[in-house]
This record gives C-alpha cells, sequence and structure tokens, in this order.
C-alpha cells in the first residue's frame, strides 16, 4: 500500500466546500484517492458522501476548493472526466421497457462506441457478471441484485480508467453482496481499476477496501486502512485476545495481569441479545490486551491454572468499533482532529 | 520506367490503405443523435403514440368524410357553381355541419399530440433514476434537453405530414380532382406551420415536465393551459374588449385603436396564431386579417384570391411569433434544466 501512495492520486479533492443555503453538506475536504486501490468512503445517511461523488463528476458546482479526476479538473471539463469515469448512482435506474442489452448497447453509445463493438462489449460484460441468460429480457423484469449487477455492467462498458459505487450494496441480500464485492475486488485487483464506493454497511466494505474515509457532517474525521485506523482509535495496544474461559471469578483476571506483557484484562459485557439464553455455567469472555502476541503463553497459562479454554481468538477492531466510537462523542473527533 | 511503376503501385497502395483504415475509424454517432434516436424509438414503441394516432386518424377520417359529403351537395358551388378554383383545398375547409372540418380538428387535437409526447419526459427520468445515468456519461447537459426536443419534433412532423397526405391522397381518390401546384404548397406550407405549432406544446410540456417532479402534475398544468387558450382566452378577451370599449363610437380613432389592441391581446393565444396563419393558407380567399376594411377598400378590391407569396406574406408574422413563443418556451425549460442540480430519484 505504500507503493501505491507513492504515485500521483487519481481522484484530489482540495478543501471542498459545497454549501446549500446556510446548510454545509461537504466542509473542508481533502481526500486523495490511489490508482488501483479501493477506497471506502463511510458515513452515516446525509454526510454528505453523495454530495462529493457528484462534485467529483462535475454534475455539481462545488462552492469553494478543487476537484481533480486524473489530473482534470472536474468543474471546468466535466465531459473528460465523464469519459474516464464510471459512476453507478445508488439505486441506479434503467429503461425498464427495454432489454439489459438495449440499455448497455445505448450507454456505449453515449460514450461514442460503435455499435458492433458496443454490442460485443455488452455481451462479454453480461457474461462477466452474470447476467447472460437475462441479456434479452426487459430491466422491468429485473430483481434488485440483479440490477445491481447490471449496473456494474454499464459503469464498465466505457472502460473506465475510476469507478465510482454509490451505496452499490444498498438493498441486496447477503449472498448478493458478497458476489457483488467479489466481482469488485475482481476488477480492481485483475484490471488495474481504482474504486471509490461510498457505503454505511461497515461490515461489507471493510471485506474488500484497502482504505477507508469516515465521513461525518461534511468532514473526513479519519482515514487510513482499517489496522490503522483501530490503532489510532485505540491509542496503544497491538494485539487484543479474546478468551472463552469456564466461569471465573476475579481470581483469574488478577493472575492473567501478572503474565509479562498484560497490559489490561476485562470481562467482556455479555450482549443483551445474547443474554436470555445463557445459563450460569456459560463460559466468560475475557479481553486480554498487550504488547506482543501472548495467545500461546495465554492458552498454557489458563490450562495450567486449572481453567477450562472453550475458545481463543484474536480481536481486530470491525469497522462497527471503529464508526461507534468515531461516532459516540465529540472528544475522540476532537482528539484526532 | 519500372521505377516510376513502383512508385505508381505503392502511392496507390498507400492510397488504398489510408482508405481502409478510414473505413475502419468510421466516425461512431455523436451522443446526441444516439439519444434522438433513442428517444424516437421509446416514442414510437409506447401505447401513448398509439392511442394519440388513433385518436387523430379517426379524426382525420372523419373530416375526410365531413368535407366530402359537403362537397357532394356543393356547398362551395352555391355562390357560383362553375368556380372550381381550390377545390382541392375545399377538402381542408368545409364540412357539411355534422362534425368539424379538418383545420379544427387539428388546430384542436394538435397541441395534445404536443402535450402527450412532451409532459413526462424530463421528470420520468428523474424518477426512474436514468437521468443521473445518463449524465454521468460523457454528454453534454443541454444535448439531453435537445434530443427529447428534437426527437418529439421528428415525430411530430412525421405524423403530421403523413396525415396531411393521407388527407390528400383519400381526397384525390374520392373527388378525383387533382390539386394544382399552388393548392399542394399551400397544403405543405400549412403543415409545416402545424408542425412548429405542435412544437410549441411541446416545449411547453418540456418546461413542465422539467418544472414539476410529477408526471402527473406537469400533465395536468399542460392540459390546463390547452384548455385555457382553447376556451377561456376568448372569453377574457372579449371580457376586457367589452369592459374598455370606448364610449364614443362615432370616434373612429379611438374604435380603430381599441379594436388594435384587442386583436394584439388575442394574437397572444398560440390558437388564435395558429388559426388565422393556416386559414388564411388554406382560404385564398381572405385577403386582409384586419377586421377593418374602409367601404373603398372593400368596394374597389377586385374579388380575387391572393396569390400564395401575397398569403404567405400575410402569415409571415403568425409564423415568426409561433416560433418565438417555441423559443420562449425553450429557453426557459433550458435555464431551468441546467440550474437543477441532478441526484438520484430526488
Amino acid at each position: 500500500m505504500v507503493a501505491i501512495q507513492a504515485d500521483e492520486p487519481v481522484i484530489e479533492l482540495k478543501s471542498l466546500v459545497k454549501k446549500y443555503g446556510d446548510f454545509t453538506a461537504v466542509d473542508f475536504l481533502s481526500l486523495n484517492v490511489y490508482p488501483g486501490e479501493i477506497f471506502g468512503l463511510l458515513g452515516p445517511n446525509g454526510a454528505g458522501k453523495t454530495t462529493t461523488i457528484l462534485m467529483m463528476l462535475g454534475l455539481t458546482e462545488p462552492t469553494s476548493g478543487s476537484v481533480k479526476v486524473c489530473g482534470i479538473d472536474s468543474t471546468r471539463n466535466p465531459i473528460q472526466v465523464k469519459r474516464k469515469v464510471g459512476y453507478m448512482p445508488d439505486d441506479v435506474g434503467f429503461y425498464e421497457d427495454r432489454t439489459a442489452l438495449d440499455n448497455l448497447v445505448y450507454t456505449a453509445g453515449l460514450n461514442r462506441v460503435p455499435a458492433d463493438e458496443a454490442r460485443e462489449r455488452a455481451l462479454r460484460l453480461l457474461e462477466r457478471v452474470g447476467l447472460a441468460e437475462a441479456a434479452r429480457k426487459r430491466v422491468g423484469t429485473f430483481s434488485r441484485g440483479m440490477r445491481q449487477r447490471l449496473g456494474l455492467a454499464d459503469v464498465l462498458i466505457k472502460q473506465p480508467e475510476v469507478i465510482i459505487l454509490d451505496e452499490p450494496t444498498l438493498g441486496i441480500d447477503p449472498e448478493g453482496v458478497r458476489e457483488l464485492l467479489g466481482l469488485i475486488r475482481e476488477l480492481s485487483r485483475k484490471d488495474g481499476l481504482t474504486v471509490l464506493l461510498s457505503s454505511h454497511h461497515l461490515h461489507q466494505v471493510q471485506q474488500i477496501c484497502d482504505r477507508v474515509g469516515l465521513f461525518v457532517r461534511g468532514k473526513l474525521i479519519a482515514s487510513g486502512d482499517i489496522d490503522t485506523l483501530s490503532r489510532q482509535l485505540d491509542g496503544a495496544p497491538a494485539h487484543r485476545i479474546e478468551l472463552d474461559v469456564s466461569a471465573s471469578t476475579g481470581e483469574l483476571e488478577e493472575s492473567l495481569l501478572g503474565i509479562e506483557g498484560v497490559s489490561s484484562v476485562a470481562r467482556k459485557e455479555q450482549d443483551q441479545l445474547a443474554s436470555a439464553s445463557a445459563s450460569n455455567d456459560a463460559p466468560v469472555t475475557l479481553v486480554v490486551s498487550s504488547d506482543t502476541d501472548l495467545s500461546a503463553d495465554l492458552a498454557d497459562f489458563i490450562i495450567r491454572r486449572g481453567f477450562r479454554l472453550y475458545g481463543l481468538r484474536p480481536h481486530r477492531y470491525g469497522l462497527d468499533d471503529i464508526y461507534h466510537r468515531y461516532f459516540e462523542g465529540g472528544e475522540t473527533r476532537e482528539r484526532l482532529g | 520506367m519500372n521505377a516510376w511503376a513502383d512508385k505508381l503501385r505503392s502511392s496507390i497502395g498507400k492510397f488504398r490503405r489510408t482508405e481502409s483504415e478510414a473505413a475502419e475509424t468510421v466516425r461512431p454517432t455523436p451522443p446526441f443523435w444516439v439519444m434522438v434516436h433513442k428517444e424516437f424509438g421509446d416514442h414510437i414503441r409506447s401505447w401513448r403514440f398509439v392511442i394519440l394516432l388513433a385518436i387523430v386518424t379517426l379524426a382525420c377520417i372523419g373530416s375526410i368524410y365531413t368535407a366530402v359529403t359537403a362537397l357532394k351537395a356543393g356547398v362551395s358551388q352555391t355562390d357560383n357553381p362553375t368556380d372550381t378554383r381550390f377545390l382541392f383545398l375545399n377538402m381542408f375547409t368545409v364540412s357539411d355541419g355534422n362534425l368539424p372540418n379538418f383545420l379544427t380538428f387539428l388546430s384542436f387535437l394538435a397541441p395534445l399530440i404536443g402535450i402527450a409526447l412532451g409532459f413526462d419526459s424530463v421528470n420520468s427520468e428523474r424518477n426512474k433514476g436514468t437521468l443521473s445515468r445518463v449524465l454521468s456519461q460523457p454528454v453534454h447537459r443541454d444535448d439531453f434537453l435537445n434530443a427529447k426536443f428534437v426527437a418529439g419534433l421528428l415525430l411530430i412532423a412525421v405524423v403530421i405530414f403523413s396525415l396531411g397526405l393521407l388527407v390528400m391522397g383519400m381526397g384525390l381518390y374520392t373527388i378525383g380532382y387533382p390539386p394544382t401546384p399552388e393548392e399542394f404548397g399551400r397544403v405543405m406550407l400549412t403543415l409545416i406551420i402545424t408542425t412548429v405549432y405542435v412544437g410549441l406544446w411541446l416545449n411547453l410540456s418540456l418546461l413542465f415536465s422539467v418544472r414539476f417532479k410529477q408526471a402527473a402534475t406537469s400533465a395536468l398544468a399542460g392540459i390546463a393551459l390547452w384548455i385555457f387558450f382553447l376556451v377561456f382566452f376568448g372569453m377574457i378577451v372579449n371580457l376586457i374588449g367589452n369592459a374598455t370599449s370606448p364610449s364614443d363610437a362615432s370616434d373612429a380613432a379611438s374604435v380603430i385603436q381599441h379594436s388594435n389592441a384587442m386583436q394584439l391581446l388575442s394574437r397572444l393565444s398560440p390558437a388564435q396564431l395558429f388559426q388565422e396563419a393556416a386559414s388564411t393558407l388554406l382560404l385564398p380567399d381572405v385577403r386582409t386579417l384586419n377586421p377593418f376594411v374602409t367601404q373603398e377598400q372593400a368596394y374597389l378590391a377586385i374579388s380575387a384570391p391572393l396569390s400564395l407569396g401575397q398569403s404567405l406574406l400575410l402569415v409571415w408574422p403568425h409564423i415568426v411569433a409561433l416560433i418565438a413563443e417555441t423559443a420562449v418556451c425553450f429557453a426557459a425549460s433550458y435555464v431551468m434544466f441546467m440550474r437543477q442540480e441532478v441526484r438520484s430519484r430526488s
């Protein structure tokens, strides 16, 4: 990833501001996206993700600041930018009474692709997104997941350098999401496309993004890969291990603290949703933070002490945790800001 | 000698190659025409177009029927039985009283065609989410609106001309009296004016479709305006005319001034403009559109039809006004559209 960042950024936003009257949708946003990476723009609804994307495409004019995509100013030369960038809006719409193939060929035509080649490309892409047998069906009969995959084909037909996907996973079932994300990752890895996707579904994005930016109320409050973010968030510990042990009194925790390198031991709160089914002798979960990886030592220690070990797993902050932590209080944001 | 031949051959070869290269890199259709093509196809395939076509065709058949019966009964020949001049044009203007004639039908239904083709052209794309997808392609934003307009106008031209020619053909068949070139020219000009007139309504509905987010609202607005100009505008002009008529009927100057003002007011309506222009072209006997003709003028004027050029001169301002109104509508929708933000489905 370090190597990637050495290149010129593909998308370069500099102190971008967009105001609607008194409301500031995007507030001095600066962001770089580098060639070949998958960048996730994360944020709750109304954070200004879509507005930012529209400004990248020159569909909306920024109040101030500059947007450059592939080195071209989006505000001044939107046409040139749009030639290189494929954009899939959230809830992408198609001409319902035309076939999937017609819709793709039309898009290709708008990109000055000659008719024969357009047809060929469209068929190839439909194959790739798994819609080959539905190519001659009207889009009106498509399911949500099929539409989204057709949207991806539609984005790719102009052979873009960058693709921007706005909420690509919205409203698709889990299996569909998995397929779609797999497809996106494959595109990025195989074809070297730069992908920028916005989402508020953290788990899904987490799986495929190289870097993410957290976006709240028009501001980018943090960006980087997930490890960096979780480290930033946590302050120190590099390793956290979750242990499921047979019901313990405070004794075990005390003695665990005595091991060299362990900085803290905490009992994990019982999940509220799970509590109903949990009986008294269910194992409890302890979270052990340490500077170095102590998994083996801990297991050894617990068993020798006569406790039963049911599970041991390294704990990483998911984006969910990160998200929560960033949003729960103003002070976290200030600390990082 | 051989060297020369070689050179010639190679240069020919070069020429051939460039030719084939040129054939390979055929310039692809510009996006604008791709859009026009698609819009045109959409219109033709749509149910609403079929319905419209059915209505208009029925109206045409009705008007031909009524014109033919009237002609057979000798309506036009009552005052001058031997006068067969412009008999062919009568096809479009006479009626036996049961059904309106072709021109009336056309002036009544033409706005409906325009409104039906345009009322949902922008807002439905917005609601379906296709607008943002199309505009994220490398096309100019104005091309989108222009394509809508051009495709609509092309279709209207095709419909109007085929209907006009259909009526002419059927008339030819039933009355067996061929048109003179002048008559043919007059009909063609009328059809062109009709196309412009329908284009005006298309533009108005396009404007509504940019302005209103819901297709139903914009359709209603279009129909309301249509009915307003068709029914109420004349009444309102009359009302104003009565209220402001000069008290002294013997004051010629003020009477003329008032009447001119009223005429100007009534001509603000595109329907009025179209009526006057089309009937002047189809009725060569109309010598002036001015309601005031002095006795000397009426008495001394030779009672003869105008030539095509003169008729055209008479309605030229009307045509210009129609085109101007169209342009104003288009400019308004253009400005409005360029300022709107394109978001998906909002």
